[in-house]
């Protein structure tokens, strides 16, 4: 994501011989264009592989789960898709098990990889698909509608029921006074929390959810020191539920030593929600967003969301 | 170097003024007798690998697409899958599997044979974590630093940052190695030897910190990279392994008579004819370049390089003229195989080539020394 910045320098000077060596045209050697690559990339009704937690809920609340047939380690919602094949870790791709899938479309996360194993795939001439993985507000929509135009279903009346459940949170944060500052702790790490910085899912849900994340001038998860957790001075310690339980509970959170002095741990305020509800910005980012509202304004009066068939698991 | 590198290793191949001690009582086996059941192993370990795995090819399928590949009959639509995991995912993977098992084994008979230790492998000497300490920082620095300089460009070319990095590390390492162990033209065994320890740890410690610097997300990326994995093997990676992988570890073959001669110490050996100091030199070097090729290609993938030679020693007792191309027939052969256990013991997931490796090589090693417990 970063590579995104308009950079342009020493563009003119790109090494010549190394862009010439990958631009060659290199196989597949002998093999012509394949039959599938002509294919157009949908699949009405044809077999789907999706790598993406929130991607692939966007695929069940299209309607479309019928269609999977295996999903990422990452993709544990909604109940069916555990049933589903998992092909492991999305930054560890495996070509031939995806391909031995017999996949008429592969929904792709721009998250997963290596790089090099998403290169063997492309060569293969399988029909993919890569999109977005974005956080905060309008992130869902964008999803949903590029699982959509992937699968050639019109992905409108859900974004648009999303979006005003979104939408519908807005006013009473708005109004909120209070801004706790919310510091992620993706793990205890042994001693080192795990702490979110800007860039990251867990920073945009806190902001969508009237927090303030005090982690500034670094981007992704990163391990935090004691004395500088003493100068983010969280009000609040949020973690994700199974995370917290590995953790041993809100004791041996606070037991920490770079969160004991934190005025979090004086108040003894530790939350915790679902990770795929809170980070995904999925289908579910609406009510991820209300949830986590909720534990950090208990007194705030919150209006209640529907009932969604993609919130029901 | 270069001037002295080359003629050594061609020199000993042809004329091999060294008439090389033949302390091989009895009835020695014959090299071509070795020769034609290690490539008998390895043709059909990657027959075995280009055939199986968790796609399943039919043998039509493998007919359309040999027939398709020789230009004598189009593609079927029904074995587009099939060509495509044959031409696309196999064969390079096979391919590169072969060629790294065969320079992970030559490089670890080599540093057995010139540390007369035979618990020496690659890994010893620190080439590997140089390497891999390259390739770590090419994964923390690699995006922002590549993606800034080349824009767009930098998905095709970014493929090719991280082995040209690990490549550019291993020899960095090797470098030092060079100007480390040897003091007044007299390159020292044991120097060398602790300066790769040394080297080691260095390595090790800056790639702690650049893991420390890396964000969970890189740290996840590094754990699956020192794992070794071959998932990513294309064609356009095949010539460039035949050069660096390959070329480099057939060029120690010509090695095999002045490392059995060095079994009688640098001095024995000296008196024998061989140049020690050139021996010492090329074998180095040229080990270097195959492993950091090796492991730019595809991670660090452990036991190829130690178990294997003692393999091939059990079996046909120690001269090298035997145990060096023995061991990398044997080495390729279980590299192939082991990659094809990668791909499908745990699919439509994928294990990491290295935990294969470890997890038939450590026991079998363990095996090995209570076994042999003479040995040392």
């Amino acid at each position: 994501m970063t590579g995104q910045r308009p950079h342009g320098i020493g563009r003119r000077g790109l090494p010549a011989a190394a862009a010439a060596w990958t631009a060659l045209p290199w196989p597949p050697l002998p093999w012509p264009p394949l039959p599938w690559a002509t294919r157009p990339a949908r699949a009405a009704a044809g077999r789907v592989v999706c790598i993406g937690a929130a991607l692939t809920e966007c695929v069940f609340a299209l309607g479309e789960g019928p269609h999977l047939v295996a999903r990422d380690s990452s993709s544990r919602f909604p109940a069916a898709a555990l049933a589903l094949p998992d092909i492991g870790y999305m930054r560890a791709l495996p070509p031939e098990g995806i391909a031995s899938l017999s996949p008429d479309l592969v929904i792709l996360s721009e998250e997963a990889g290596p790089a090099e194993a998403v290169a063997v795939l492309r060569a293969t001439g399988l029909p993919m698909r890569t999109l977005p993985d974005g956080a905060g507000p309008g992130a869902a929509e964008a999803k949903l509608r590029g699982v959509g135009a992937a699968l050639g279903r019109d992905a409108e009346p859900v974004a648009r029921q999303v979006a005003a459940d979104w939408a519908m949170l807005d006013a009473p944060l708005a109004g909120l006074r209070a801004r706790p500052r919310v510091l992620f702790v993706l793990s205890l790490a042994r001693g080192a929390p795990l702490v979110s910085g800007e860039g990251t899912h867990a920073d945009a849900a806190i902001a969508a959810a009237g927090g303030v994340n005090p982690v500034r001038g670094w981007r992704g998860y990163r391990p935090l020191s004691a004395e500088s957790a003493a100068t983010l001075a969280p009000d609040v310690i949020l973690m994700m539920d199974f995370a917290l339980q590995e953790a041993g509970g809100a004791a041996a959170v606070f037991a920490t030593p770079a969160l004991a002095v934190t005025p979090a741990a004086r108040a003894g305020r530790v939350v915790a929600l679902d990770g795929g509800l809170m980070l995904g910005f999925g289908p579910r980012a609406a009510h991820g967003r209300r949830a986590l509202a909720a534990l950090l304004h208990p007194d705030a009066a919150l209006p209640p969301l529907p009932e969604r068939p993609w919130t029901a698991a | 170097m270069d001037g002295g590198v080359r003629p050594a290793a061609g020199g000993a191949a042809a004329p091999a003024p060294a008439p090389g001690p033949d302390r091989t009582a009895g009835a020695p086996p014959s090299a071509t007798r070795v020769l034609a059941l290690g490539g008998l192993l390895l043709a059909a370990a990657m027959l075995a690998g280009l055939l199986l795995g968790p796609a399943a090819v039919t043998a039509r399928g493998l007919l359309a697409t040999l027939l398709d590949a020789a230009g004598l009959a189009p593609l079927p639509a029904e074995h587009a899958r099939d060509a495509a995991v044959l031409g696309v995912i196999r064969a390079p993977r096979v391919l590169l599997a072969a060629m790294l098992g065969a320079g992970l084994a030559a490089a670890g008979t080599v540093m057995q044979g010139l540390f007369r230790n035979p618990l020496a492998d690659p890994a010893l000497l620190g080439i590997s974590a140089g390497a891999a300490l390259a390739a770590v920082a090419a994964i923390v620095f690699g995006h922002g630093l590549f993606g800034g300089l080349f824009g767009p460009q930098a998905g095709a070319l970014g493929l090719w940052l991280l082995p040209v990095a690990a490549f550019a590390g291993g020899l960095a390492i090797t470098f030092a190695l060079s100007r480390l162990g040897t003091r007044a033209g007299v390159t020292s065994v044991p120097l060398l030897l602790l300066s790769g320890v040394a080297l080691n740890a260095l390595c090790g410690a800056l790639t702690g910190l650049l893991i420390f610097m890396a964000d969970e997300r890189q740290a996840r990326d590094i754990t699956f990279w020192t794992l070794g994995s071959l998932a990513g093997a294309r064609w356009p990676q095949v010539p460039v392994a035949l050069a660096l992988v390959l070329l480099p570890a057939l060029l120690l073959l010509p090695l095999a008579r002045p490392l059995n001669a060095l079994v009688l110490g640098e001095s024995g050996a000296f008196h024998l004819g061989v140049d020690v100091e050139r021996l010492k030199r090329v074998a180095v070097v040229l080990s270097a370049v195959t492993v950091a090729a090796g492991v730019a290609a595809a991670g660090l993938v452990g036991f190829v390089g130690l178990v294997v030679p003692h393999l091939v020693r059990l079996a046909f007792g120690a001269d090298n003229r035997l145990v060096l191309p023995g061991s990398m027939l044997l080495g390729a052969s279980l590299l192939v195989l082991a990659d094809l256990a990668a791909r499908w013991l745990a699919a439509p997931a994928e294990l990491p080539v290295g935990v294969v490796t470890a997890l038939l090589g450590a026991p079998f090693f363990l095996w090995l020394l209570r076994r042999r417990a003479g040995l040392a």
